[in-house]
C-alpha cells in the first residue's frame, strides 16, 4: 500500500504521453506528444497507430483501459458491464468522494477497471482492463465487485477471463475493505478455474501491492508487457529494510522472467495475436482426447 | 508462569501513577503510626473505577499497542494451552523452512487440527529467527502444503494470524511473494474442510490475509485487522508518521469495526487490560470460540464450506449500483 506514492512519485516523469509534461509546454497539445523516456516527439495520431509504444525506444507508454479495449478487440465487438456501480465513502474519508467523481470524469469511467465482453479474433472473452489514470487503478470495493462480477460472467457463460492489470495496490480510503476484495476475486476465480477455464492475466506498468498479491500472479498463464514494474512491496520500503543497493532492473518483468515469475514477456504489438492464439490453444472439444 | 516485569502502555499511565501513590501511603503507614486506612481504601476505590474507564472504553490506539504488547501471547503460547499432541512440521519443500509462520497437527477436544499461526519473538534473538513475524513467500507455500494435507485427513484448519504484513525484502521479490499470497487466497477458497482463521495480534496486509479465507474470521477483542499500518498511514495521508493515532481511529482496524463491516463472524472477548495479563484465561475464552465455529462448520459438507466461504466474502464491500 505504501508503494504507491513510491511508484508513482519515480514514474511521473514517464507518464502517458497524451498528458503534455512541463518540458513539453512548447509541443501543441493534441496534435503532439512526447516520449517520456526517450523524450522523441510523435504526432499523437501516429502514437495511436503504435499502440503507443515510441518508435525510437520501443517504450510502452501507459494506455487508457479504452485504448486497450480497441488495440485488443475485434472492432465494435466490446460490451462493458457494470458501470453503473459506484464507489461509496465507508470511512468517510474528506474529499474521497470527490477524488473519485473527478476521476470519473477525467476518465469517462464509473472507476478503475473496465470490465465486459467482446471478441479476439472471433472468440468470445470476458475482459477486465485496469485503469491507473483512475485513482492510481487502486482497488476498492467497485474496482473488487467489477473484476468479481466479470469472473462470474465469464463462469457462467464458460469464457476464458482476461485481465489486463496496473495498479498501485490496494485503496488506503476504503481500508480493510479494499484488503478483502483480493479475498473476494480470489474465491470467484477458484469458482472458474474448477469449471476448467482459462484465465490469462497480463501484467501492465505498475502492478504492484495487493494487486499484485492476488488476481494478477495467479493466471493459467501470467504474461507481462516489456520493462513493467511488478512487485509486492515497494522499492522504497525494500531498500530501507535491507539496508542494500537493489539491482537497476529490480521488480521489471525482465526481473520476473528471470526469477520463474512469469510464463513470458510479450511486446505490446504481439499481444493481440498472442491472446487470440492462446485462447484457440484452450478451445475445448477441437480435437477429443479420452 | 512466571510473573513478568510488564512494560505498560501511555494509556494506563494514570493507573501506573495511583497505583504507586496507594502503595507509598501504604508503606508510610507501616512505618509511621498513623492510620491512614480509609484515605487508602477510597484511593483504592478510585482505583477500580479509573480501571473500569480506562479498559472498558478503549480506543483504537490503545488497542494497537495492546495488539503489539511485547509480551502478548503468540501462537507458539497458545498452542499447549489450546490442544493436545502439538507436532510441529516444517518446510515448504521447495527452498526452506521460515520460521515466520509455524504448522503442525494437534488433537482439539478429541479431533485431529491442523494448526498454523505467525510467530513473532519476544525478544531480539527470537525475533533475529522468526524475522519479527514477517514470512517470506516459503512461509506461505509451507501454509498452503499443511492446508492441502490437512483437506486429504479431512482435518479442520485453524489460523492464527500475527503479523505486521508479508516481509518487503528482495530475497522475498525474488521468490514471488506476490505469488505465493496469492496462491493461498484463491487455495484456500476450495478447501473442502473448515477455516477457521483467528486475528490473535496485528493482522496486517495481504500477509495477514494469506491466513485468513476461512469459513469464519474470528478476532480477539484488542486485536486489528488493516491494509496498512497506522504509521503507514499517516505518512501517506498527512506526510508525518507521528499521526498514527489518528490515522489508526480513522482506517477502522478494530475488532469492533470489522465486526461492524461484516467482514468477522464474533470477537472473541480479552482479559481486562490485555491478553498479556493471563494468558491461560485468555486460552480458555480462545478454545470455546474454537468449539463454538467447530459445531456449526463440522457438520456442513466440502461442498457447502466452499459455498458458504464464496458467499461470505462475495459479499464484502460497500457501493451502491
Ligand atoms: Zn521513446
Amino acid at each position: 500500500m505504501t508503494i504507491i506514492r513510491d511508484i508513482f512519485k519515480r514514474n511521473r516523469e514517464r507518464n502517458d504521453p497524451t498528458i503534455p509534461s512541463k518540458e513539453a509546454k512548447d509541443v501543441p497539445e493534441g496534435l503532439m506528444c512526447k516520449c517520456p523516456e526517450c523524450k522523441t516527439i510523435v504526432l499523437t495520431k501516429e502514437m495511436a497507430k503504435l499502440q503507443k509504444v515510441c518508435p525510437k525506444c520501443d517504450h510502452h507508454c501507459k494506455m487508457t483501459a479504452h485504448e486497450r479495449v480497441d488495440s485488443l478487440m475485434d472492432e465494435g465487438s466490446f460490451e462493458s458491464i457494470d458501470d453503473h456501480l459506484k464507489s461509496s465513502n465507508p470511512l468517510g474519508f474528506p474529499g474521497y468522494t470527490e477524488k473519485v467523481e473527478a476521476d470519473s470524469e477525467k476518465t469517462g469511467l464509473n472507476e478503475a477497471v473496465l470490465t465486459g465482453k467482446g471478441t479476439i479474433n472471433g472468440q468470445a472473452v470476458v475482459a477486465a482492463i485496469m485503469d491507473s489514470h483512475f485513482r492510481m487503478g487502486s482497488m476498492g470495493s467497485v474496482v473488487g465487485e467489477k473484476i468479481t462480477r466479470a469472473v462470474e460472467k465469464a463462469t457462467a457463460e464458460k469464457l476464458p477471463f482476461i485481465i489486463f492489470t496496473a495498479s498501485g495496490g490496494a485503496r488506503m480510503q476504503e481500508g480493510v475493505l479494499s484488503l478483502m476484495q483480493m479475498a473476494k476475486t480470489s474465491v470467484a476465480l477458484k469458482r472458474h478455474s474448477n469449471e476448467g477455464l482459462l484465465f490469462i492475466s497480463i501484467l501492465t506498468h505498475p502492478t504492484t501491492g495487493g494487486v499484485s498479491a492476488s488476481f494478477a500472479s495467479v493466471g493459467d498463464i501470467n504474461i507481462a508487457e516489456p520493462k513493467a514494474l511488478i512487485g509486492f512491496a515497494g522499492r522504497r520500503v525494500i531498500e530501507q529494510t535491507v539496508r542494500e543497493k537493489l539491482p537497476e532492473d529490480f521488480q521489471t518483468a525482465e526481473f520476473l522472467l528471470a526469477h520463474g515469475q512469469l510464463d513470458a514477456v510479450v511486446h505490446r504489438h504481439k499481444m493481440r495475436d498472442t491472446l487470440s492464439t492462446l485462447i484457440k490453444l484452450h478451445t475445448k472439444g477441437a480435437v477429443a482426447r479420452g | 508462569m512466571a510473573k513478568k516485569v510488564q512494560k505498560t502502555m501511555p494509556f494506563e499511565e494514570p493507573l501506573i501513577q495511583l497505583r504507586k501513590k496507594i502503595g507509598e501511603l501504604r508503606e508510610y503507614t507501616e512505618n509511621a503510626e498513623v492510620d491512614l486506612s480509609a484515605e487508602i481504601s477510597s484511593l483504592e476505590s478510585r482505583l477500580e473505577k479509573l480501571e473500569t474507564d480506562i479498559y472498558e472504553d478503549m480506543k483504537p490506539w490503545d488497542r494497537v499497542q495492546v495488539a503489539r504488547h511485547p509480551n502478548r501471547p503468540t501462537t507458539l503460547d497458545y498452542i499447549p494451552l489450546l490442544f493436545e499432541d502439538f507436532i510441529e512440521l516444517h518446510g515448504d519443500r521447495l527452498y526452506g523452512d521460515d520460521e515466520a509462520i509455524v504448522g503442525g497437527i494437534a488433537m482439539f477436544n478429541g479431533q485431529p487440527v491442523t494448526v498454523i499461526g505467525h510467530q513473532r519473538g519476544k525478544d531480539t534473538k527470537e525475533n533475529v529467527r522468526r524475522n519479527f513475524g514477517m514470512p517470506h513467500p516459503e512461509g506461505y507455500r509451507k501454509s498452503l502444503r499443511l492446508m492441502k494435507q490437512a483437506e486429504k485427513f479431512n482435518r479442520p484448519i485453524i489460523c492464527l494470524i500475527d503479523t505486521k504484513g508479508a516481509y518487503p525484502g528482495k530475497a522475498a521479490e525474488e521468490r514471488g511473494q506476490s505469488e505465493a499470497i496469492a496462491r493461498n487466497l484463491v487455495e484456500m477458497a476450495g478447501l473442502e474442510v473448515p477455516v477457521i482463521s483467528i486475528v490473535i495480534g496485528e493482522g496486517g496486509s495481504g500477509g495477514a490475509l494469506a491466513l485468513g479465507v476461512g469459513n469464519h474470521i474470528l478476532m480477539l477483542e484488542n486485536s486489528t485487522f488493516s491494509v496498512i499500518s497506522p504509521e503507514g498511514a499517516a505518512s501517506i495521508l498527512w506526510k508525518d508518521a507521528a499521526l498514527a493515532q489518528t490515522a489508526a481511529e480513522a482506517m477502522k482496524i478494530t475488532a469492533p469495526d470489522l465486526l461492524e463491516m461484516g467482514i468477522i463472524e464474533r470477537i472473541i472477548p480479552e482479559i481486562r487490560g490485555g491478553a498479556h495479563h493471563d494468558p491461560v484465561k485468555q486460552a480458555e475464552f480462545l478454545s470455546s470460540a474454537i468449539s463454538q465455529s467447530l459445531d456449526e462448520l463440522n457438520p456442513m459438507s466440502g461442498e457447502s464450506l466452499i459455498d458458504q466461504r464464496y458467499d461470505k466474502f462475495k459479499g464484502i464491500g460497500v457501493f451502491t449500483e
